[in-house]
């Protein structure tokens, strides 16, 4: 079985994002960026699938700018076996990094596809739905188990009230939530072999995909600031304070 | 034109976030809204009363009994045609489903707004809430899914909604249900509540979560919330995650114990009217939210808190 994953260059996750002064979007200029975490997730999963013996070959695919091939790289050293980069300059939206996905996931003869739940710099969570949709594929999103057997994918899914278990028919679209698995970190001689594993990089047009915009960002501002209050010194005082200052309680 | 809301809802009624996704939609004009699900004429009901709401479509059918999102899309697509702009709250379901319809309809979905601006643009959290973005959208249809702690719930009482039945689309089959393990509870839902106790990496086990969290939050009327790293220690269930990733909440009051206060938690909950955080590290970036900050030792200061409510 061959697994095509996502990965997704992003704003590192502890860095403290700062708006531009224009407000055209967030500064993003000599800021480290890494592979979204819920990606590295996606990718742990697959790898696990192929030591298992049930994938055959990890294909990971990122959509950006030419520096995504760095995090195509680090799937690679963590034990995915080739590389595609959709190239471009345009911050493409979900729904068409989702018509990319699906023409690769064709080409490809996928039959799973693994993508973290969400990017932690967009917040969308949509792809991984939308590639499902597209393919007529069924869906296991925000996934913290994956079982794979007899043609389908049982997937335990975190849902607002807990877990709720579905049985998909393969070829199906799976994302990663937190506690799917704990994503290994590469050796350094998987570094170096990563180092010689293929990536293959094409072009939006390339797929026959339209990848032009269809949200316009109007204004990118800061959320109102919360100040900072008071300590208080014991229990005494802070239900005092919670009862008549505060009056919540 | 009119906006169709697509409710969640159990046996007890409709969800309270759902009453949040309304309120977004009628600032637009007319809401229609959706009950999609197996026996659910209790739930028709209830959204018949629902504020603001004047027509409610049902759709009975066993293959909606899970909301399985394959069903749920193609049923919501092909109800599509007589609306503007379809919503939901950014519930798990809201989540799942939604962007599966905006494909099937080449839409770029609008993920978790938190405010209408006008029918073609919206503000939403991006960065874990670090930014707020407004969008403007030029597809023909808009698919949003509504962060409800930004907007008041419309009352669950007052008005009174035509229901109509509606055909089901049909189901491909290529997902089903197994099953579910529900976390049980009599204390209020994380979204639908006023106050919120929540626990971090600092109570170091799930029994103290039973032993020192629980009783105060009972005799608060409040739920019980964790940050990641609870959640991730196994201290309690996933549907505890306050956070970008979790629940999303702004109670009246919000008491983060033990809990350092990371970009990630403070995502989910800095919108709390009143935040009290207790910590016995006096530098926790949680003390810079905190309208209240308490620093000491939780395992003291609880057992002190629960005798003094």
């Amino acid at each position: 079985m061959k697994i095509v994953i996502a990965v997704k260059r992003v704003v590192d996750y502890n860095v403290k994002v700062r708006v531009k002064s224009d407000k055209s979007g967030v500064e993003t200029a000599g800021v480290k960026m890494s592979m979204n975490p819920f990606d590295e997730i996606a990718v742990e999963e697959a790898v696990r699938l192929k030591e298992k013996g049930i994938a055959t070959e990890i294909v990971a695919v990122s959509v950006g700018v030419t520096q995504a091939q760095e995090t195509i790289r680090t799937a690679l050293a963590m034990g995915a076996d080739r590389g595609i980069l959709v190239e471009t300059e345009i911050a493409v939206e979900p729904l068409a990094v989702a018509k990319l996905l699906k023409a690769l996931a064709e080409k490809e003869g996928a039959e799973l596809v693994i993508l973290g739940k969400q990017a932690i710099d967009d917040d969308m969570n949509a792809t991984g739905q939308m590639l499902a949709a597209l393919l007529g594929w069924p869906q296991g999103t925000f996934a913290s188990k994956v079982e794979i057997a007899d043609g389908a994918a049982t997937v335990t899914r975190e849902v607002d009230g807990g877990l709720e278990t579905v049985k998909l028919a393969l070829p199906a679209v799976v994302t990663a939530d937190l506690r799917l698995n704990e994503p290994r970190y590469a050796s350094l001689p998987n570094i170096m072999k990563a180092r010689k594993k293929t990536i293959d990089v094409v072009k939006p047009a390339d797929l026959g995909v339209d990848v032009t915009p269809r949200l316009t960002v109007i204004n990118v501002s800061e959320p109102p600031s919360r100040k900072a209050g008071i300590k208080v010194p014991d229990v005494a005082t802070l239900v005092e304070k919670l009862r008549n200052e505060a009056k919540v309680i | 034109m009119t906006s169709l809301v697509v409710l969640d809802f159990d046996a007890t009624g409709i969800k309270q976030p759902s009453r949040s996704a309304v309120a977004a939609a009628a600032k637009l004009g007319e809401v229609h809204a959706l009950v999609a699900g197996s026996g659910v004429g209790v739930a028709a009901e209830a959204a018949a009363k629902i504020s603001g709401v004047s027509k409610v479509l049902v759709a009975d059918d066993a293959a909606y009994a899970h909301t399985l999102a394959e069903p749920t899309a193609a049923l919501i697509v092909s109800l599509a045609g007589n609306y503007g702009h379809i919503f939901q709250a950014a519930t798990a379901s809201g989540k799942n489903v939604l962007p599966r319809v905006a494909a099937l309809l080449d839409v770029q979905p609008i993920s978790d707004i938190s405010g209408v601006v006008d029918a073609d643009s919206f503000v939403r959290p991006i960065y874990a809430g670090n930014a707020l973005a407004t969008v403007k959208s030029s597809d023909a249809k808009k698919i949003i899914t509504v962060r409800a702690s930004s907007f008041d719930p419309v009352p669950a009482e007052g008005g009174s909604a035509a229901i109509e039945s509606v055909c089901a689309a049909g189901t491909d089959g290529k997902s089903s249900y197994v099953g579910s393990e529900l976390s049980k509870s009599e204390r209020p839902e994380l979204t639908a509540a006023k106050i919120i106790v929540s626990g971090g990496r600092g109570m170091q086990n799930g029994e103290n979560f039973t032993k020192l969290i629980e009783p105060i939050a009972d005799k608060l009327g409040a739920a019980v919330g964790a940050s990641r790293a609870a959640v991730d220690a196994g201290f309690v269930p996933n549907d505890y995650q306050v956070g970008q990733t979790g629940k999303i909440v702004a109670p009246e009051l919000y008491i983060a114990v033990g809990i350092s206060g990371a970009i990630q938690h403070l995502a989910g909950m800095k919108d709390s009217k009143v935040i009290v955080a207790i910590n016995k590290d006096e530098d926790a970036p949680i003390f810079q939210v905190a309208d209240y900050g308490l620093v000491g030792d939780l395992f003291n200061i609880l057992p002190e808190l629960e005798k003094a409510l």
